[in-house]
């Protein structure tokens, strides 16, 4: 697409809303530049724009291009606007919202009880985090966040360890993938499998749980579940030996990925990323350490920070996140705890499915929790937990109702793409598809 | 009260209701006191729900914008709530002390109808731009407006 046909398309697309596409360098060439600059290094606009200055303005020596929004490398629907001198990229800016399904807007129309159902699907990679962070912030706001039996409060540790496992193998499968290494997308797509088919047997599905819920979990750990943990956790390190030989030890791989992509600490504290990408700077900020939640101050575990923030330090942190989360796991298989695996609260907790049957009250209660849901005071809470990409959170703003008045999910993939044109700028539009890949955006948590 | 605004506690956690007209240069000086990362920035239509409980002196608006700012240091968090009124809703764009809100802006205008001055790219950035309305206002009910396609084959 030249730049004369994308003017006429915006021109028919316009409205008072204004286009959202990447306009001409003629067009807005300081105040783009400082947006991508200035911003975040404190700047001028003056200052930005000299700096930002390439020797070329001309529009004749640049071309703006279309990466995406169907590109298998950009993990889903992620459209990003190119402007490329010859083969570097001066100017980039990310366009999202194909995805968009109105998640938030459902949620004000689900109960308390139904919304786990509905921000589950928000980061498909990692859904347990999804659903932990809507249960804690409802807990939160009904007051029994201190409440939660022990063994529920494990469990929950348990799948979102293993969920951070399965989602940093899903990332190793991709960024092979994106790289070249296509076996590695084999492998790590097998590793995860073992984990998904753990979270098959535990809560029924692979993906998309709907297990962790507010008051606790759906059900108690299955039998045997024990040795199936062991078992992913005996498989496991042999495997990441091996993605070891096959990646982080090849010159290829190394050449690919070293001094691509460079982030700044002060760049990645502005632009409020968080998660590998801010710990890549060599910022240990590490929401399991620094502001723990569930029981994680009782177990050990390492945050693994880098050194330079360019795309080999993420992926060096997945990878040896992938460790951490086995050892807080071995520690989890230790310490799980007997006891009952949700809050023997009636007012959230549906009555066992024995009770149905011989009590007539206990058939109402049960219908009443799932059709009407439960009250909760009003008020407005904000948790925030740490997923694989980073701090989710989940503001909830209840008006007294069964539904929540406002239900915001923070996503940290929405937050963390917006670094994305200041890693690529300047660099070649091969490493484009290194940088969205070490990013590990999951766009259906962008776009909600 | 900090910085001259009303504090309230909302379950144990710190909330302070700024003036829409002091917004800015009480978010530069809680930037200044340690809050170096906004990690979140929403806003809600309590157009439905207006008798919500605030602190003495201040006035319920039909829109409110709700940030979250993050101290490393402190490993504190401190929530931002500013009325916005219907008949006017703008509000300073943050852009300049938080480039991180760029896109979280643009959000809550697009689904807000929210306008930030100063914001160097206010456009929708989930919806179509040819979109009407903004969907998470309550008056803007599920399925009230027909799907809206365009250039599809009819």
């Amino acid at each position: 697409m030249t730049i004369s046909d994308l003017r006429k398309t915006t021109v028919a697309a316009g409205t008072s809303e204004g286009a959202q596409e990447m306009k001409p360098r003629s067009e807005s060439t300081a105040k783009e530049l400082f947006r991508e600059v200035g911003a975040v290094l404190r700047m001028s606009e003056a200052e930005a724009a000299q700096l930002a200055d390439t020797g070329v303005v001309s529009e004749d020596q640049t071309m703006i291009i279309n990466m995406g929004p169907s590109h298998p490398s950009t993990h889903g629907v992620l459209r990003l606007m190119l402007e490329l001198q010859g083969e570097t990229v001066l100017r980039c800016k990310p366009i999202i919202g194909y995805l968009h399904t109105g998640m938030e807007k459902t949620g004000e129309s689900l109960s308390f009880l139904q919304g786990g159902t509905n921000v589950t699907r928000m980061d498909y990679a990692s859904p347990l985090n999804n659903e932990l962070v809507f249960s804690l912030a409802t807990e939160k706001l009904l007051g029994i966040d201190q409440d939660i039996p022990e063994r529920a409060v494990w469990m929950r540790m348990l799948l979102s360890e293993l969920n951070r496992m399965s989602s940093h193998l899903l990332f190793m499968a991709t960024n092979g993938m994106d790289l070249g290494a296509v076996s590695m997308m084999i492998y790590g797509w097998r590793e995860r499998e073992e984990v998904l088919r753990f979270f098959q047997k535990v809560t029924g599905l692979r993906m998309n749980h709907n297990f962790i819920r507010p008051g606790g979990v759906a059900a108690d750990l299955p039998p045997g579940w024990r040795d199936d943990v062991l078992h992913i956790l005996d498989l496991l390190p042999p495997r990441l030996e091996e993605y070891d030989v096959l990646m982080t030890g090849q010159p290829i791989w190394r050449e690919r990925l070293q001094g691509i992509g460079v982030i700044t600490k002060d760049e990645a504290i502005a632009l409020g990323a968080t998660g590998p990408i801010l710990r890549s700077t060599g910022v240990a900020w590490d929401l399991r350490r620094d502001m723990p939640y569930l029981r994680y101050d009782d177990v050990d575990f390492d945050v693994i920070v880098g050194t330079y923030g360019d795309a080999f330090d993420r992926y060096s942190i997945r990878l040896a996140e992938i460790r951490e989360s086995m050892k807080i796991v071995r520690q989890i298989l230790d310490r799980m705890p007997k006891g009952n695996f949700r809050i023997q609260d009636k007012k959230v907790t549906p009555p066992p499915r024995a009770r149905i049957d011989e009590s007539m009250e206990a058939l109402i209660h049960h219908f009443k929790i799932f059709t009407e849901g439960f009250k909760v005071p009003e008020g407005e809470v904000y948790v925030a937990i740490e997923s694989p990409r980073g701090e989710i959170g989940c503001y909830i703003a209840s008006d007294g109702s069964s539904t929540p008045y406002r239900m915001h999910v923070r996503a940290p993939s929405f937050v963390n793409i917006q670094a994305l044109p200041h890693m690529m700028r300047g660099g070649l539009v091969a490493d484009a598809v290194a940088v969205i890949s070490s990013v590990d955006p999951v766009l259906g948590e962008v776009d909600r | 009260m900090l910085h001259d605004c009303p504090v309230g506690d909302s379950r144990g956690q710190t909330v302070v209701f700024i003036p829409r007209d002091r917004y800015l240069g009480v978010m530069k000086k809680l930037a200044d006191d340690g809050f170096t990362m906004c990690v979140d920035l929403t806003a809600v239509d309590y157009l439905s729900h207006p008798g919500r409980s605030l602190p003495e002196g201040v006035q319920a608006e039909r829109f409110e914008v709700v940030a979250n700012l993050l101290s490393m240091q402190r490993r504190e968090r401190l929530r931002v709530r500013v009325q916005v009124p219907e008949n006017d809703p703008t509000l300073e764009s943050l852009f300049d002390l938080h480039p991180g809100t760029e896109a979280m802006e643009r959000e809550v205008f697009d689904m807000f109808g929210i306008s930030f001055s100063g914001h160097p790219d206010l456009t929708r950035i989930l919806m179509p731009e040819d979109w009407d309305g903004h969907p998470l206002r309550k008056d803007f009910a599920q399925g009230r407006i027909p799907v809206q396609f365009k250039g599809a084959a009819s």
